[in-house]
């Protein structure tokens, strides 16, 4: 076992996710059966290897600084689940 | 006018309503009537888009009548995976969480298809944000193999190409991130085409893992391949991973022999739990490809063998990153138990996403988390490196490589989804070249209890023109392309 179930549920926080007791006990063991399963590549000498990020010769793309058309208030706010004047609200975050 | 004009490819197609046969509207409804007769049982659609394709079918009637000239495949109805942003109407990466959202932008391949006359009939099944292999991860419903309704048709993209085989489209795109278009397209017996990552725009394909992604063809035969690759291929100043290079017209590649093509048989991919039958099915196409021309020699790729893992971690890791921005702001589901902002995030996507979604999210935070970086995100980089220099030596010496596409032919319903473990294991053939960014096809290549077998083509980077060069070949060569699964 390479993660305990608090563990589980601690990397569930980080991650934003309220999984349940049941959850956390299956999910826990598929994981747990992956990261076994990574243990391969240890295998693998990597001491002189680049790592590659992006397999396209492409490094930083710059582009003029013109403006070009773009959303409108209304339709940056067309999924908003809640939505106030042309803002999103959200539960209070500060309190008062 | 001509019967069954839904089971007829686009090119086909083009050359009837070129010759004023048929109109656009016709091909359309044919195709809409082929939906509303199998759909309930084949289950290719979230969403159909009838009154949007034949309004576009109409309009580009009116384009035919005032004498504007017939662009490739005008009029040609077209599907789309529904994690491609298409505006107005529904996008839900087959998930709870985007189970209304409606893009207010096309995504650039959708705005390709419609600026070139293109018809957008619907919008496709698929793996919850593309994470399967079986469509069995959507949210919504399973889609079923045209050629077995028992099967599932494979996945990630299962809703495209199950649509292509049972003629509910004459056109899909897919996308593509560790075998998402070709292992489907083998399942259902279609053609399934990734080009080289940077290839084609992602502006507007909903991220799953950044580096991996691309979207690509699913169609009846390699020329319609060819025809769509010339509508999709391209810089696009949105996408800033996109390739400023040139694109050749893909239709020149559509040559009947393989003269001169060195073909290298990696001898590791037919050993990764193969079906013999499958093994059968491949070395007798190499056989057909000798017979047209070309030359082959088997190798070895000993990287072959890692590249599961190395995508476990990879494809994860940039998951976690990505799908941060599912959190009940500004689209897309809010739980209703929303009473503060923690609980707003935490609540959201608990309900909303699904249990593989889940996992892949959970791995991808822990291999990125602080300790354990190294250990795997960064190892898995380096592997990766190690993945590209196994296909960088074998293309010194060979212009593409053959291989099966998946180990088995479609299984069935229900029959791997206990076990995430082994459905991740139909994509151990697909993943090198994602891992690599080289372009590969998919291509049918025989029937084992009637179900299809793919053959894989791997090519160079920006090498398409190729591979489709040995595909078509083989194609002409044989008739596989040509069988219809009965539904």
């Amino acid at each position: 076992m390479k993660l305990s179930k608090e563990e589980v549920a601690q990397v569930a926080f980080l991650a934003r996710l309220e999984l349940s007791e049941q959850e956390i006990d299956t999910l826990g063991g598929q994981i747990n059966r992956l990261l076994e399963s990574f243990d391969r590549l240890q295998e693998l000498d990597t001491e002189n290897v680049e790592p590659t990020s992006h397999t396209v010769p492409v490094q930083n793309v710059f582009r003029g600084d013109v403006s070009r058309p773009s959303l409108t208030p209304d339709e940056v706010l067309a999924n908003a689940p809640e939505r106030v004047d042309n803002t999103f609200e959200v539960p209070r975050i500060v309190e008062t | 006018m001509v019967d069954k004009l839904y089971q007829l490819t686009a090119h086909e197609l083009h050359d009837l309503i070129s010759k004023k046969e048929v109109s656009c509207r016709d091909v359309t409804e044919s195709v809409l009537d082929r939906i509303r007769s199998v759909d309930d049982r084949v289950k290719c659609y979230v969403t159909v888009t009838d009154e949007l394709a034949l309004a576009q079918a109409d309009n580009v009637d009116k384009q035919i009548a005032a004498g504007e000239p017939l662009l490739p495949l005008a009029g040609i109805p077209f599907a789309l995976k529904d994690n491609m942003c298409t505006r107005g109407v529904l996008t839900t990466c087959s998930s709870k969480i985007l189970h209304n959202f409606k893009p207010v932008y096309d995504a650039t391949v959708v705005e390709r298809i419609v600026n070139n006359g293109g018809v957008i009939i619907g919008k496709t099944n698929l793996d919850e944000f593309a994470m399967g292999s079986s469509t069995e991860n959507s949210a919504f419903f399973t889609t079923r193999n045209p050629w077995d309704i028992d099967r599932v048709p494979g996945g990630s993209s299962g809703g495209s190409t199950a649509a292509v085989a049972a003629d509910e489209a004459v056109i899909a795109l897919g996308s593509d991130t560790g075998g998402s278009i070709r292992q489907p397209a083998a399942f259902c017996g279609v053609v399934g085409f990734k080009p080289t990552y940077g290839r084609v725009s992602r502006y507007g394909l909903i991220a799953f893992a950044s580096s991996l992604d691309q979207i690509g063809p699913i169609t009846k035969d390699v020329t319609d391949c060819a025809l769509a690759m010339n509508l999709i291929a391209g810089k696009d100043f949105c996408d800033s991973t996109s390739l400023d290079v040139p694109v050749p017209d893909y239709t020149k590649s559509l040559i009947p022999d393989a003269k001169g093509i060195k073909i290298g048989v990696p001898t590791d991919f037919f050993g990764q739990g193969v079906e013999p039958e499958i093994v059968n099915s491949v070395m007798k196409a190499v056989e057909v490809l000798k017979d047209l021309g070309a030359e082959y020699k088997e190798t070895s790729m000993k990287m072959v063998d890692y590249g599961l893992p190395t995508y476990y971690i990879i494809a994860p890791a940039e998951a976690s990153s990505n799908l941060a921005r599912y959190d009940g702001v500004r689209f897309g589901l809010r739980s209703d138990d929303s009473k503060d902002p923690i609980t707003m995030f935490l609540k959201t996507r608990e309900e909303g996403f699904g249990p593989e979604v889940k996992q892949r999210i959970m791995i991808g935070t822990y291999a990125l988390s602080a300790g354990y970086y190294d250990a795997y995100y960064l190892k898995a980089q380096k592997v990766r490196t190690l993945i590209r220099q196994d296909f960088e030596r074998l293309f010194e010496e060979f212009d593409v490589l053959v291989a099966p596409t998946s180990p088995t032919v479609a299984f069935k319903v229900g029959e791997r989804a206990a076990d995430p473990f082994q459905m991740k294991l139909a994509d151990v053939l697909t993943i090198p070249a994602n891992m690599a960014g080289i372009p590969a096809i998919s291509i049918p290549c025989g029937y084992a209890d009637g179900l299809p077998i793919g053959l894989q083509i791997i090519g160079k980077s920006l090498d398409e023109a190729t591979i489709l060069r040995v595909a078509y070949a083989f194609e002409q060569a044989t008739d596989y392309h040509k069988r219809k699964p009965e539904i």
